[in-house]
């Protein structure tokens, strides 16, 4: 009996091709680019102002709100706040990612890997909450700076209408400090995986060939690793984009896309505008996919 | 002019290089340590560092916590169903894209990641949006239905990952030897893959037990350990019972990961070996 089942499907491929994909294709295209279509159709109805009811009438109202300068300005901010993010994590991925790749022992590049991957699979609310802890005002970042006398360099910082608040953990550098910490992995692993594929003996002919640290560093290291920064960037950039957790709990009054999109759904049940808000970063996001696709970004994943 | 005796072949790094190396570690780390240093703090109304005293009392009246177990419990529930609808359809969709080739064959493997490239935040509106457009009450099935949909793509990788590396010879001479689709499969395939699956299931475990966006907006009054932890970072209550929860919530998720860590590497290890 089974042996006729199976001598059945083999001589159908498509029909086994069908059974194999029809679950997974019809759960993502229903739950997922259904539920994204949806959130289409949303972004071009309107919410009535008076009965706090939404219109489902084809408009771009609501399109037209997102124009307005206050909500230009979130996503100037926000959009900053990601390209400081990923630029200070490439920054800080790449000692750590070039020490991996090139000087480490297997061993302890075993341990390495996992010293950076531990983190990513580790709770994201512990780990925002671990800074709740570290940036308050009674916390060890105003404790270190009272013990070597820069607790006056903290305050006068914090006075920056720009980049303070009230302690740190209500500030834009709080913000910007969190989102560094957790996404961080992110950008170390590509970077690494990228820095593994670059064969020593270009490094080296770059320095037999007269060029300082410096110069190999630019004109060979970063060009050839360059695919690895952009996949790692993805993720700082996206992740950034879209998270509402970190500037509810340490920002300031002003809003980031994820903190409106959260406040327009959830207080005034303003889907339309929250989902009009969310086509921004889908879009900012798709162009940066396909740039990254043209780049070459996806082999280093 | 050329090679300095000072810089040979770069055989070791430098010190600048050791300590940026090393600052990015201890960045990437201490604030987990701090975690755990705060669930033994006396201090119960503030963040003081360092902590005026050290006490056991906090473990066992977190554990009581009621608000905390129910949270736990909802959250183990949620996934564990959400895991197993992701290794299913995960491995249907790895196996259909390994087997076959099939028009459109990218655009599923782009469809699959997508929950995980875009941000949550869309992934949580859109869900939001079409759930409510239906009328279908948020409940703990729709978060179920959220978590396993950024799930099915770490179950695909892993599993694709290791059909793609394990040779078809073994699956032809199972076939030439007389075994049926069902006994190659059951005998030969499983057993191969096993160690994937596992691995693709915890990570896929811990993905769902950790994940706050996307269920901020597919839960109805559900409150899971993270959302719980959230609601009490914005109006802490009850500072001593959520440290300790943190820390139980590094525990519950980190254990289970360092092990799938060490199923991945152990495999890759031995196919190494063999070849």
């Amino acid at each position: 009996m089974l042996n006729k089942i199976s001598a059945f499907f083999y001589r159908r491929p498509r029909l086994t091709l069908t059974l194999f994909l029809a679950p997974p294709l019809i759960w993502f295209l229903v739950v997922y680019i259904g539920s994204l279509i949806t959130l289409l159709v949303n972004s071009f109805f309107y919410l009535d102002g008076f009965t706090g009811q939404v219109v489902r009438q084809f408009t771009m109202q609501t399109y037209a709100k997102l124009l307005q300068p206050t909500n230009l300005q979130i996503f100037q901010r926000t959009t900053i706040m990601a390209i400081l993010v990923t630029l200070a994590c490439v920054i800080l991925a790449f000692p750590l990612s070039y020490y991996m790749a090139r000087f480490a022992s297997p061993r302890m590049k075993t341990w390495l890997y996992l010293a950076v991957t531990l983190p990513l699979w580790t709770s994201y609310v512990v780990r925002v909450y671990s800074w709740k802890l570290i940036l308050a005002q009674e916390g060890i970042i105003s404790w270190a700076a009272r013990l070597v006398h820069l607790d006056g360099l903290l305050n006068w910082y914090l006075k920056n209408e720009i980049v303070g608040g009230p302690s740190l953990s209500v500030s834009p550098t709080g913000i910007f400090l969190v989102f560094v910490y957790i996404w961080l992995p992110y950008m170390i692993v590509p970077i690494q995986t990228a820095l593994e594929r670059v064969p020593k003996s270009l490094l080296e002919a770059a320095g037999d060939l007269g060029a300082t640290p410096a110069q190999t560093f630019r004109t060979v290291l970063l060009p050839l690793t360059f695919p690895g920064v952009i996949a790692g960037s993805i993720f700082t950039f996206s992740l950034t984009l879209g998270d509402f957790i970190v500037p509810q709990l340490f920002g300031t009054s002003s809003f980031y896309i994820g903190k409106a999109v959260l406040t327009y759904q959830g207080t005034s049940n303003n889907i339309p505008l929250a989902a009009a808000f969310t086509m921004g970063p889908i879009v900012i996001m798709i162009v940066y996919l396909l740039i990254a696709r043209k780049l070459g970004a996806f082999d280093a994943l | 002019m050329r090679s300095k005796p000072s810089e040979p072949s770069s055989a070791r790094a430098s010190w600048a290089l050791k300590f940026g190396a090393f600052g990015a570690l201890l960045f990437l780390h201490v604030p987990l340590w701090l975690i755990f240093l705060y669930s033994f703090t006396t201090d119960e109304s503030a963040y003081s560092f360092p902590p005026p005293g050290l006490t056991l009392k906090w473990i066992p009246k977190a554990l009581e916590n009621s608000a905390m177990q129910d949270s736990l419990f909802l959250t183990l529930r949620v996934a564990v169903l959400a895991t197993a609808v992701a290794l299913v359809l995960g491995t249907l969709a790895a196996a259909a894209v390994y087997r076959f080739d099939f028009f459109g064959k990218d655009a599923v493997s782009f469809m699959l990641i997508l929950p995980l490239a875009l941000p949550g935040i869309v992934t949580g509106i859109a869900m939001r949006s079409a759930i409510s457009l239906l009328h279908i009450p948020f409940s703990f099935w729709t978060i179920i239905i959220g978590h396993a949909t950024f799930c099915v793509v770490v179950v695909y990788n892993n599993v694709v990952a290791r059909m793609r590396r394990s040779s078809p010879s073994m699956i032809e001479a199972s076939m030439d030897l007389g075994a049926n689709s069902f006994q190659t499969f059951w005998h030969v395939v499983l057993p191969n893959l096993s160690s994937a699956l596992l691995a693709g299931a915890i990570l896929a475990f811990s993905l769902s037990f950790d994940e706050v966006i996307v269920t901020t907006f597919t839960a109805g009054n559900q409150q899971t350990l993270p959302i719980w932890i959230f609601s009490q970072m914005l109006k802490p209550r009850n500072r001593p019972i959520t440290n300790v929860t943190a820390m139980l919530v590094v525990l519950i998720t980190a254990l289970p990961i360092l092990y799938a860590q060490r199923i991945v590497s152990r495999a890759s290890d031995s196919e190494g070996g063999s070849k």
